[in-house]
């Protein structure tokens, strides 16, 4: 027969203190924990939700970031921009986009220094490949102007970056005229602006990247093959998606950091969890013999006991869970090393987060509490009525 | 038997409790120990005399855009420069993308880059040999003795950023205080190899005739190029340096966070410790206030044993942390992040004041009350 929780949930009630104590150094373990797991989260959403699948992104043969010196000279661009397969927009125009980008310094807004941020320079056709960002404030840049929109990561970041400021790079200065959002992908790292007024600029012949849209998945894969098999092209496509899901070592610091800080932090907590029920095992002692003597099995004190120790840890949980809450879906910045600048992402508590962050409380209150309710059980009635 | 003996014996009365919070303590303050060590290494590590007489030049808008090489002879001629070279990142692959192949490469000028390096030091006619070859590179100690590479040997580094793969010859190792992980080649290759990068450099690198000097020369040399197309941004290495961490987010602020719970975590264990082992002698206390014992003197009786139990753990916690970078440091893949990391005495010292403290904090409220309890009714007291 089952000992029932009540019983379990009244010891718990009873030695407050050490409830609490013990219950706490599980909390602060598990907001670690989650903290990591929703700046992880956060990032791999950034990049897993970025690109179109019907995308194909063209560098130069060898190179594996838009960054990279070397790209797509203009001729090229034109055999690209009649490739068959390709969607067309409204007004009949081929969805190819010569794009470059540029990374340039902007000071942060909370004071502490200044950081890398990328600019996408782009044709205009390139706004209708990606409909998924939406302009939020002011307008779209004109082509032939000296303008840029910002996302709205980096409006919220940065100084410099509402609508009416001024920016410097190329020959001069860019006007911010419009803020979009990108619904929480990779291009809440960017700023963009037109990319003819860029080339006229630093006297560039050739885009470092294009982007194209085919009109189908299918024939994004076929587009795909055919721009890399190419031999007079020397350049090599690769499906949007697949670009930034590559992008997902960013943040790879934060990973081993995270999981050596969260594993020990753990090891921690379950020395500590076990102490607290080695005292109430020990506390029991001769209620444990009582039971015994009632008729209830060695097995049902155990799970008892682990039963209690888990409550414990699932209380521990629960305190993290909240005390973690506030900082849901805080945006913050960590360094991309693919394109050499800030990528933007928010912490996201995902339920995958809360439920890895529950099993990790729980592991932690079953190895600490599987010994002293082993202990429990096996101890001689006798001896323990006599204590 | 002495007090001491009396507070050490009462601290490890309880066999399993005392090891599982000296565990508990020594495994929390392993990680304060490595947080520290990481923080120490980032934000307050002393340069080397040369280090701190260095100064970057770059870019003002962005470090990807390289800058006009006759910047260099206008820098030499400022007041304080006693040395310039002209350096770029060649950010390439070597074998494959694996943790433990990543390394730095950089063009550079072999006349005059020991000149600016002075810290890094070769044998003269390795230099000497690497001067005369326009495909050759020298290269870390540490990094020749992971790769087995030999003077002679070949390395070929395939361009990512560059159109262009490198086929160099080692001609020289040099060795440095610290581990670089950096391999240099002569800039003439790549101006070569890329003519869009010829006779133009990522960055320059000087030395100042003094530290003092340093802020002076990097405001004149910003001065220098103030109203030109291509202004520049001049700091001193290590501003360089903090400028590459800052990239990876508010690291201050994330480690300052873990060290915070981590110091509040032990404070909840040996806080509860010390309850429970109180607590269980509320009949002793008052046994020991009927010899004659003071309230003050038990007060401290019980906060010795909580220093006691916590020590042991930080001693554990400390040697374990350290042992631990050791290892780390060497492991393929941390290299880069760890390189030159240890843990050093005033650290150590810092983790054991922090366990000291914690012991004092967590016993003095459950101390407090068992040494003010009424003798009487301590000894009624049914544990």
């Amino acid at each position: 027969m089952a000992i029932p929780i009540s019983y379990n949930i009244r010891n718990l009630r009873l030695r407050k203190g050490a409830t609490v104590m013990t219950a706490m150094g599980i909390a602060l373990t598990v907001t670690i924990a989650i903290f990591i797991m929703a700046l992880l989260a956060g990032l791999h959403a950034a990049f897993a939700t970025s690109g179109d699948p019907r995308n194909v992104l063209v560098l130069r043969k060898g190179s594996n970031s838009e960054l990279a010196a070397g790209g797509v000279e203009r001729d090229a661009m034109q055999t690209l921009r009649d490739l068959p397969g390709i969607a067309k927009d409204a007004q009949g125009e081929n969805l190819v986009s010569g794009e470059d980008i540029l990374v340039i310094v902007l000071p942060r807004k909370d004071g502490t220094g200044e950081t890398n941020v990328t600019i996408r320079f782009m044709l205009p056709v390139g706004l209708e490949m990606r409909p998924k960002v939406k302009i939020i404030a002011g307008r779209w840049f004109n082509p032939g102007q000296r303008e840029v929109v910002v996302s709205k990561s980096i409006h919220e970041r940065f100084s410099q970056a509402n609508i009416g400021d001024t920016m410097f790079f190329g020959k001069g200065s860019w006007t911010v005229v419009g803020i979009f959002d990108s619904g929480g992908s990779a291009h809440e790292s960017e700023i963009w602006a037109d990319i003819n007024q860029l080339s006229s600029d630093l006297d560039r012949t050739q885009y470092s990247s294009v982007l194209m849209q085919a009109t189908d998945l299918e024939t994004a894969t076929a587009l795909k093959n055919r721009v890399s098999d190419d031999q007079r092209l020397k350049l090599n496509g690769m499906l949007e998606t697949d670009y930034y899901a590559s992008q997902q070592s960013t943040g790879g610091a934060i990973r081993i950091v995270g999981w050596v800080v969260a594993v020990i932090m753990g090891i921690g907590s379950c020395f500590a969890a076990m102490n607290t029920m080695y005292a109430a095992v020990a506390y029991r002692s001769r209620e444990i013999a009582t039971l015994r003597v009632i008729g209830f099995s060695r097995p049902s004190i155990l799970t008892s006991f682990v039963f209690e120790s888990l409550v414990l840890s699932l209380l521990g949980a629960v305190v993290g869970i909240v005390l973690m809450l506030p900082f849901n879906g805080m945006t913050t910045g960590t360094s991309n090393p693919v394109t050499f600048s800030e990528a933007v992402f928010s912490i996201r508590m995902t339920p995958y987060v809360i439920g890895v962050a529950l099993m990790f409380a729980l592991i932690m209150g079953l190895v600490g509490g599987l010994a002293p309710a082993w202990h429990a059980a096996r101890r001689n009635i006798l001896t323990a009525l006599r204590d | 038997m002495t007090l001491a003996r009396f507070v050490q014996k009462n601290a490890f009365r309880n066999k399993r409790r005392t090891s599982l919070t000296v565990l508990s303590i020594a495994f929390s303050l392993l990680l304060l120990t490595l947080m520290m060590t990481i923080w120490h290494a980032f934000y307050m590590s002393e340069d080397s005399a040369q280090s701190a007489q260095r100064l970057i030049t770059r870019n003002k808008v962005s470090l990807v855009f390289f800058l006009p090489g006759y910047y260099r002879e206008k820098i030499r001629s400022i007041p304080g420069v006693t040395h310039v070279v002209n350096e770029s990142w060649f950010g390439g692959q070597y074998k494959d993308q694996k943790p433990e192949n990543m390394f730095m490469q950089f063009a550079t000028d072999p006349q005059e880059f020991f000149d600016v390096y002075k810290e890094l030091s070769i044998p003269p006619d390795q230099l000497e040999a690497w001067q005369k070859d326009r495909a050759g590179c020298v290269v870390d100690s540490d990094l020749a003795k992971k790769h087995d590479w030999k003077i002679g040997d070949r390395v070929y580094i395939k361009g990512l950023i560059f159109p262009l793969n490198l086929d160099l010859t080692i001609r020289g190792i040099f060795t440095a205080p610290r581990p670089t992980e950096s391999i240099y080649f002569n800039s003439a290759y790549l101006d070569e190899g890329y003519a869009p990068v010829k006779g133009r450099a990522g960055f320059f690198a000087m030395l100042a005739d003094s530290p003092q000097d340093v802020p002076r020369v990097a405001k004149a040399v910003d001065e220098e190029f103030h109203n030109v197309e291509r202004p520049t941004k001049t700091e001193s290495e290590h501003a360089f340096q903090l400028g590459w961490i800052a990239m990876m987010g508010n690291v201050k602020a994330f480690i300052l966070s873990i060290c915070l719970a981590v110091v509040f975590a032990i404070l909840l264990v040996s806080a509860n410790t010390m309850a429970m082992s109180i607590r269980e002698r509320t009949r002793e206390v008052a046994v020991l206030k009927t010899l004659g014992f003071t309230q003050g003197r038990v007060l401290g009786l019980f906060v010795s044993e909580a220093v006691i139990v916590a020590l042991a753990g930080g001693v554990i916690g400390t040697l374990v942390a350290a042992g631990l970078i050791r290892l780390a440091s060497r492991a393929p893949g941390l290299e880069i992040f760890l390189a030159g990391m240890r843990v050093t005495g005033p650290t150590m010292a810092v983790a054991l004041l922090v366990a000291a403290t914690v012991g004092v904090v967590s016993a003095f409220i459950p101390a407090y009350h068992a040494s003010r309890c009424n003798i009487v009714e301590g000894l009624r007291h049914i544990g």
